[in-house]
Formats: structure tokens, sequence, C-alpha cells
């Protein structure tokens, strides 16, 4: 599979089409599908009339944009105007956007081919991209594992050949934790930078669309056109820039080793990963073990906002403007209930009652409010390391891809394994993880100070060279 | 269980604030997952937060508006389009008792 | 019955008059529109959806904070309320709760007394149910959802039914004259009532929807709870709901969750600061309010406080009066307008947005009538004429023949009365005063009542004492 920024490249050169492109990818997907499961809704009629389209511009001489002809999946938490958007959910299952999502717009615009929708955990609750109600999305680099999620079919389908890019959203690791697995670039951006506008909502205010790539460039690449200002999100904070032009291999920084993101790791992880770090300091770069004293208990507070939140915001799916309606006719309390019951997973169920519980009576002081305590505390933790760092450096995963079905029945462990990627939602500072070798299912993350994507792309990039 | 979080009660009355009807089987399957997580959730408990502001947002925004101009409705169609009951440009919920 | 202690507190929502709604451009006209034709996916409460603050939300929330003698919050916050109900897309409401944009402010009735204003706060209004009684099902229309409301809470500061109308109708002069509100649109204003008396519970009565049924409820609320603490039962503490069509309030059955709301701050809208500039915007759009307008009409225009109240009651007749009274003498015009336009208006059951008479045609008419083109007679007739079929005051002078006649004829009609009836003549000159309402009476008669009564009467006498 050829990246991204190469295959546009190609395209616009003549050396390739898209419309052959695209289908080379869907012969890649006919052949792994089965054994993957990445998408839940693929357009293949359309791809190759857009496909067209691009082509034929290109020929009259036109430059369709920096994404011209490339074949890229969404993360069906994304909306897409005239495309089934499920967010791996029975109750979206026949749900058709009549809008795009800003990140889907600007695809669009510059001249990607929406391909279609890949799978993802039920509402994006999850880490394993088991609880899709479209059955589970499998490894792609050995089948028996788990991509990792709550994007794994984003993940899983950039790292088969399925998509060049992909886009995922990530609220507490989801890009990070299946690019990980499935040994890919993923890069969860500033809160902010990129529009949430069309994105279903899960924790409103750790929710981040960001990009599934190969490599670092396409990254960039993708980055860019998805970013920039959006008066469709009140949160929206940044403008477009070109990370693409300005990125250049940084190794000439210093890293901070936040200990608390060391605890837990698995052995080989720690080992593979320092490796990567050793082969950094070689280039000059500087390393500093540092102390984030509230990192401790970053999980336990992102848990119980990231579930309030979501309790709030799935509160919506009532089966009456959308989504799956109980056939019970009764009254509508009844009737709610049960479209509710039949709606949703186990999982989903039990993150609606936490959090529903945390905001209640009685318990929001103790539980919610607390954590936005802690969030704060957090995050002046965090601006005082960026006074001291360049960025912060630490394993993405403390643990490889295990077996299908082996820790489903076991939330907690679940949630656990999200304890080094949760932090940066909290404090809404950039991050991407990139894979510790080819093929070899370990990440390595590089989190940078708010609206500092440049300076980590930079850092990945130089990582990524060292071979 | 001993010093449990969260009662069978509790978890019933929480689900139906959440519309979501449990049957008892699941409720007797959430109560000790529920109290296993919430024990974990206590460690927050731990953490010194005297005079710390709640913190509920880290975009650094504020004051952001929209001025007061007309834009496009969605037609009656496009409305209705993915709604499982509609009768003469209605959602059809279930009824609402007095 | 004996007289209790009441205690009433009011919480009045009323629909801002903005052009789009609160979080989405889709228009706020949507009285006259099929269902589900003000939508977007954002009012609609469609995934991935976020709400984009109307700006002018908030200025007007900061004028009505103003006229409502508010302290103006510099810093305000949204929360969600969540509950769960068909007509709100989102399962939330997205309202305001320890931050709202105004407090502590205050209203005097008419008596002087005043209510103090708890809170003004900014929320979004729900879709709209219908409930046919032949269908299973409830209808559903969204074109309501997401309109802005103003929500303004009192403490418990009145005491009867009659104020709390007093009150509903105050807050409406008052933004009305800020123009952010129209009262006069259907669903509008409504409220919820809090009503106790002493030694009872507090019963919450939701669903009111209008001025009249403020006081209908309040009054049926208040009967109740007197009746149950005369046969020594207890008055529960309780929602109830006003049925409007019955002019009854029921028990709701209210449940736990009513006091569980699990509010928390609104992650998708950024704080509001309220500047000092923002302030001053609205501080200057802030018109001179009906207090105020009523002591300059009485000072400006020389009119009675009588005339100055009634014509200040609302902005609409206050902008009618003044056009009128530029083109004409404002006394006249107070008289005229305050006394027999509006008194004609109300006799037909009809406001100022019935009124086809313009301010011009209102001064055209005072101005006759001041020169003594027309008779009182004839400008009333032509005001109902106006009223009733339309027409121009021109028109109708010419159609009823309606124009005062020249002093020579009202002189050759008495020639003429005089010389018909020297019986009455002979009469005056004996000291029969009586004689002259005759002679009166015939020359009204002979110049079909367009001659003045008054001056006709003077007429005669000079000329019977010249001819004497």
């Amino acid at each position: 599979m050829i990246e991204a920024w190469k295959t546009t490249q190609r395209i616009k050169n003549g050396e390739d089409t898209s419309v052959e492109v695209v289908e080379r990818v869907f012969e890649n997907i006919k052949k792994h599908e089965k054994n993957v499961n990445a998408y839940i809704t693929l357009e293949k009629e359309k791809a190759l009339n857009q496909a067209r389209k691009i082509d034929k511009a290109i020929k009259n001489g036109e430059d369709p944009g920096p994404l011209a002809g490339v074949p890229i999946g969404i993360k069906d938490s994304i909306s897409t105007a005239g495309m089934k958007t499920t967010c791996g959910s029975k109750t979206l299952q026949n749900y058709i956007p009549p809008y795009d999502a800003y990140t889907v717009q600007q695809i669009k615009e510059a001249g990607g081919i929406v391909i279609g929708k890949t799978n993802c955990d039920e509402f994006c609750m999850g880490s394993t991209t088991e609880t899709s109600y479209f059955g589970e999305t499998r490894n792609p680099l050995n089948p028996d594992l788990v991509p990792g999620g709550s994007s794994g079919g984003s993940a899983a389908a950039v790292s088969y050949g399925g998509a060049s890019i992909a886009l995922g959203s990530d609220t507490g690791g989801s890009v990070r934790c299946p690019a990980a697995f499935c040994s890919v670039v993923g890069l969860k951006p500033t809160y902010g930078s990129v529009s949430r506008h069309g994105l279903v909502a899960y924790g409103s205010s750790l929710d981040q669309i960001g990009p599934i790539t190969q490599d670092v460039k396409d990254a960039a690449l993708t980055y860019d056109v998805i970013s920039g200002n959006d008066p469709q999100d009140p949160t929206s904070n940044t403008t477009k820039q070109n990370h693409l032009q300005n990125l250049e291999p940084d190794p000439d920084v210093t890293l901070g080793i936040p200990k608390q993101l060391q605890e837990g790791v698995d052995p080989e992880i720690k080992q593979k990963t320092n490796e990567k770090i050793d082969k950094l300091r070689d280039l000059g770069a500087e390393t500093k073990r540092i102390d984030i004293p509230s990192l401790e208990y970053a999980l336990p507070a992102y848990c119980i906002i990231s579930m309030s939140e979501a309790s709030s915001n799935l509160a919506r799916y009532d089966g009456v403007r959308y989504g799956h309606r109980s056939k019970s006719n009764e009254d509508w309390n009844t009737e709610f209930s049960k479209t509710r019951a039949e709606s949703f997973g186990d999982e989903v169920k039990r993150r609606i009652i936490l959090g529903t519980y945390a905001l209640s009576a009685g318990y929001y002081d103790r539980y919610y409010n607390k954590a936005l305590k802690i969030r704060n505390l957090l995050t002046k933790e965090f601006k005082q390391t960026f006074k001291e760092v360049d960025a912060l450096i630490s394993p993405t995963m403390p643990y490889k891809p295990f077996e299908i079905g082996e820790k489903i029945n076991d939330p907690l462990s679940l949630y656990m394994g999200d304890a080094l990627n949760v932090p940066v939602n909290m404090v809404g500072n950039p991050s991407i993880t990139i894979p510790t070798n080819k093929n070899e299912p370990i990440g390595i993350q590089i989190i940078g100070d708010h609206h500092q994507e440049q300076k980590i792309l930079n850092i990945a990039k130089a990582m990524e060279e060292t071979k | 269980m001993a010093n449990e979080k969260i009662t069978e009660e509790e978890v019933e009355s929480i689900s139906s604030f959440a519309r979501i009807s449990l049957d008892d089987d699941e409720i007797e399957d959430l109560v000790p997952q529920l109290n296993e997580i919430l024990d974990y959730f206590d460690k927050i408990d731990e953490a010194d937060t005297e005079g710390v502001e709640p913190l509920f947002g880290v975009h650094g925004k504020k004051n952001v508006f929209r001025d007061d101009d007309v834009g496009e409705s969605m037609s009656q169609e496009t409305a209705l389009q993915n709604a499982e009951k509609t009768e003469d440009g209605y959602f059809k919920s279930p009824r609402v008792r007095d | 019955m004996t007289e209790v202690d009441t205690t009433i507190g009011l919480e009045v929502h009323i629909q801002l008059n903005t052009e789009t709604k609160l979080f989405c451009s889709c228009s706020t006209n949507y009285r006259e529109s099929p269902p589900n034709t003000h939508t977007c996916p954002t009012c609609l409460g469609l995934p991935g959806t976020l709400p984009k603050l109307n700006k002018k939300v908030v200025k007007y929330g900061v004028m009505a904070g103003y006229a409502l003698n508010c302290e103006i919050a510099n810093e305000m916050h949204f929360h969600r309320k969540n509950y769960f109900y068909p007509d709100l897309a989102k399962g939330f409401q997205i309202t305001q709760y320890d931050k709202p944009i105004a407090k502590n402010g205050e209203i005097k009735l008419k008596n002087d007394k005043k209510i103090r204003i708890r809170r003004i706060q900014i929320e979004e209004d729900p879709g709209r149910l219908v409930h046919p009684i032949s269908s299973r099902y409830t209808y559903t229309d969204y074109n309501r959802s997401g309109m802005p409301l103003l929500e303004i809470v009192t403490e418990p500061d009145l005491s009867t039914p009659q104020e709390a109308r007093e009150l509903l109708n105050k807050i409406r002069e008052i933004l009305e004259y800020l123009q952010i509100f129209d009262g006069s649109l259907e669903g509008s204003l409504r409220c919820d009532a809090n009503i106790s008396i002493e030694g009872g519970g507090r019963a919450e009565v939701k669903n009111i929807s209008s001025y009249k049924g403020a006081e209908k409820a309040l009054q049926y609320e208040l009967t109740r709870q007197k009746n149950l603490l005369r046969r020594n039962k207890e008055v529960k503490r309780e929602t109830r709901h006003f049925n409007e069509e019955q002019e009854i309030t029921r028990s709701s059955r209210s449940k736990e969750e009513e006091h569980n709301y699990r509010y928390f701050p609104e992650p998708d809208i950024p704080n509001i600061h309220i500047t000092k500039k923002l302030k001053q915007q609205a501080k200057q759009d802030l018109p001179e309010l009906p207090d105020e307008k009523r002591e300059r009409f009485i000072k400006q225009y020389k009119i009675t406080t009588d005339q100055a109240k009634s014509l200040t009651q609302t902005i609409k007749w206050a902008n009618y009066y003044e056009e009128t009274a530029k083109h004409t003498k404002p006394e006249t015009a107070a008289t005229w307008i305050a006394d027999v336009l509006k008194g004609e208006l109300n006799y037909r059951d009809k406001t100022i947005h019935q009124n086809k008479i313009t301010p011009k045609q209102m001064a055209e008419i005072v101005n006759k009538l001041n020169n003594d083109k027309i008779t009182e007679k004839g400008a009333t007739k032509i005001i109902r004429t106006m009223l009733d079929n339309g027409g121009t005051p021109q028109e109708i002078i010419k159609q009823k023949n309606l124009e005062t006649i020249e002093k020579d004829q009202v002189q050759q009609a008495i020639k003429q009365a005089i010389e018909e009836n020297p019986e009455a003549v002979k009469d005056y000159h004996n000291g029969k005063q009586e004689a002259i309402n005759y002679l009166v009476g015939q020359v009204m008669k002979i110049t079909k009542g367009k001659a003045k009564p008054d001056e006709t009467n003077k007429l005669i006498t000079k000329t019977l004492e010249e001819n004497a």
C-alpha cells in the first residue's frame, strides 16, 4: 500500500489514476474483509464516481486538492451525508445523516474519496472494537487478536490496505490505541483544532477527531485538511496551517518521560519503546524523567467525566426522530425504556448508568465535580511541565493486542488499559503514536503542548526515520 | 456484597432515570461490576483538590457567538426521513399520558 | 372563609423575538407553518450537532435584566438539564443554573408593592406536542424546538391571583417596550406558579399558558387549598397541572426524578463574559420604559395622568399616539385616542393590531374637528365606519355628508326658523328661555344636524336680541 501523499502525487502526475487506486483498494478489501471486518458500510460505486470526477479534473489541468484521488475510510462515528452513520450501534443501524461532518466536507473539498464507514466500538465505548453491533473487527496483523479501539476499523483498514488513510475519533485513546495495535500512525490533535461538528458525541469535552495513517507525513497531510476554524463548533480554536510543508525531522529536543506513564507497562513494550527513544537520543535528543503527580488520578477522573457526559449525550436516542424503536407500543416512559434497552449493548448501558449515577443529586460533588477539579490540577501540571520539555514520551498502550473475547467481560481491566492514553484527553493536548517497528503492534506516543502539532510531528518524523 | 456502594434498588432507580429497562438478571449482573468500578473511582478521593476550581473545558475559548441571521431549514421530508413513525408531517411519539 | 396568608411565586417563560433560534439559524417565524418545516440537524437533535449561541439573545437578556432592575452577571454559563420527554430533541435542555445572566431584580405593581425577581435565565424551548383524542400516539412538531426563552423567576412575594396576573401583564408591558417580546403571539408567554397558604404544603402549578389562565389557575388552587385546610386535611407538597379548558388543576404523579435533573455545565458552549462593552450596547438600546414615558407624555403633551397611563400601556399605543400627535394638537389627539378610539376597539373586542386607522388619518380627523370641519358626532361616526368597513376619513365625510356647514348657511337656516315659528319668537321675547331650544332644534332639522348646537344657540340669541 502506497502512502496517501505519494498516491496523490502519482495521480496528479498521471502515473496512476484515482479509479485504479480505488479499484486496488477494493481488491484488498475483498481479500481481507471477511477476516478483519473493518467496514460497516462500503460505497464502491459512489467512490468510483468520485474517482472518475477527480481523474477528469486532473486531465483538464485542474488541481482537485491535497488529497486528490486518495481513498479514505471514515469512522462510523462521523456523519456522512447520504451515507449510513451507525456509530457501531443497533440504534443507528438505519440512520442516514442529512449533513456531512466538517471533517468530511474538508476531505471531499480536498479531493479525497470517501469509500466507506469503518467499524468501531458502540458509541466509541471500548478499546477493542468488540462492542460494535456489527460484529468485532479483527487485527489484520493476526486475526485472533483485537485491533484495539474504539477506532479499530479505521486502524485495521489502513493497516491491511483497505484505505490510504482513515479518520478516527479519540475520547480516551480511541485513535492511538488501535493505531498502536495495528502498527500504524495515529494523531489525536489538540482539543478544538479539529471541528467536532458531525462527530457523534461521546464525551463532549474530550472527543477529538484524528487521522490514522501509514506514516507521519500522511498524518501531517490529513491533519492540515481536517483542522481549521469551523463556526459550527463553538470550541473550534485554530486556523488552517501547513504542517506538511513544515514537516522536517527534529531530533534536537528535550523529551520528558513521565514516570507515571511507565507504570504497569509490559516489559517487552518498555524495552521496545526505550530502544526507540535511545535511537532518538543518538541523534541528539535529551531525555528527562519527570513527575506529574496528578496523573495518578487521571484515569478514574477521566472515566467519571466521559461517562457522565455520555449519559447525557446518549439521552437523545429515544427512537422518535431517528434510530431503533421498540415495537412495544406502550406509554412513552415504558416505550422509551424498552427502546433504549433494545438499542444499546452492555458496555453502553454500563457507562450510561455509571454516568447517570455520578451526576445524580448527592453524588455530583463527590464524582463529577471532583473529577473536574483533578482535571484542573492536571492541566496546570502539564502546563508547568511544558516549560521544561518540548514533548512528553511514553508507550501508547501498556500491553500488546490480546485475544478476541479475552477481556470483554472484565470492564475495569479494559478501562485500565487506557491509562496512558486518557491524560491527554483530560488536558486537551495533542499526541501522536507511531509504531516502534514495521508490523509490530506496539506504539510509542509523543505528547505536545497545546497546538504544538508541528513539533510532535517533527519529532515523530525523526523517530520514524530511525530504523 | 459487603460495603457495596450501589445496591440493586439504586441500579433500578438509576436505570429508570436513564430510561433503560433492565430485567432482574441484568441488574444482578451489573451490581458487582458497578461496585468494582465505583471502588476504583474512589481513588480520586485521595487527590487534594482543596481550593481548586472545577475545569470543564480545555479549549481556551470564551464568548463564541453567532449572528442572528436566518439560514436555511431542512424540508419536512428531510426532517422526517429517519423516523420510524410519522404522519401528516409529524413525528409520532408514544402516547404521553396526561 | 377567613383570610389566610397566601404566598405565590412565578416562573415566567417568554419567547424572545429574535430572527433565529437560540442555537441554530432556523427562523423563529414558525407559527403559520406546517409541522417540522423549521428544523435543522441542530434543533432536531441529530447526532453530532453542536449549539451555536445567538448573540442577540444574550443582548436581549441583558436588556431585560436592566429593565427589571437586576444585577447583570459578569460571567455566565449554560448547563444541561437532563430529563426525558418526547418534545425534547436531545434528551436534555440547555438552560442556566448557577450562573444565570441576571439576578436580584424587582418589579413594582400598581399599588407600589415590590415583587422581587430572583433570577433571569436563558434557555431553549422544547418542541410542541399534539395529543389527538382519537390516536394512540402523541404527535411531535419540532418547529418550536430551540426557540429562545427567558425564564424570569420571582420570589414568592405575590399574595393574590390578581397580583399574579398584574405581574404577568407588567412583565409583558416592559418586555414589549424593549421590543424583545411579542405577547400577542400564541404561546409566547407561559408560566409555572408556586402557591401555598399558611399551614399547607406548596403546590407547583404547571402548564399555564395565558395571563387570564394564571389568575384562574391560582384562584382554583387557592380555593382548593383553603377547602382542604378548613376540613383539616393536609395540603400536600406536589406538582399539579392546569387544565386550561376545564379551569382546574390536577395532581401530576410527582416523581423523584423531577428533583434529579443531573445538571452539569454544558461542555459545548464556552463561558460567556458579559463585557462592559456588551452591557453598554444593551443599555444604549434600552428604550424609555413605561413609567418614564408616562411622565414625559404628561409634561410634553400636557395631557392628563389618566390619558398618559392609558396611552403608555403598550409600546404600540404609545408610538401610535406620538405619531398622531406629530400631525395635530396633542391634547385633542390624546382624548380621541385614549377615550374614543381605544373604547371603540375594545367594544369590538379588537386590539391595536386590528386598528385600520393610521396615525396620519387619526390626525386628519382630529384636525378637521379642531377646525370645525366636522362635529364630534361626525368624528365618532368616521372612526366607527373606518373600524368596521375601512376607507379614508375624506371618503366617509363625503359619503355620509358629515362636513359642517358654513356660518352664512346657519344664518340662513336661523332666518328661516324664525320666520316659520313666530310663536316661539314671541315666547322668547316674553321671557321663555326654552323657546331658544325649540328654535335650535328647528335649525338642526333644516341643516340636517350639521350645525353645531352651541354655536346655533348663540347665533339665534344674538339674532333675536338684534331684532327685538
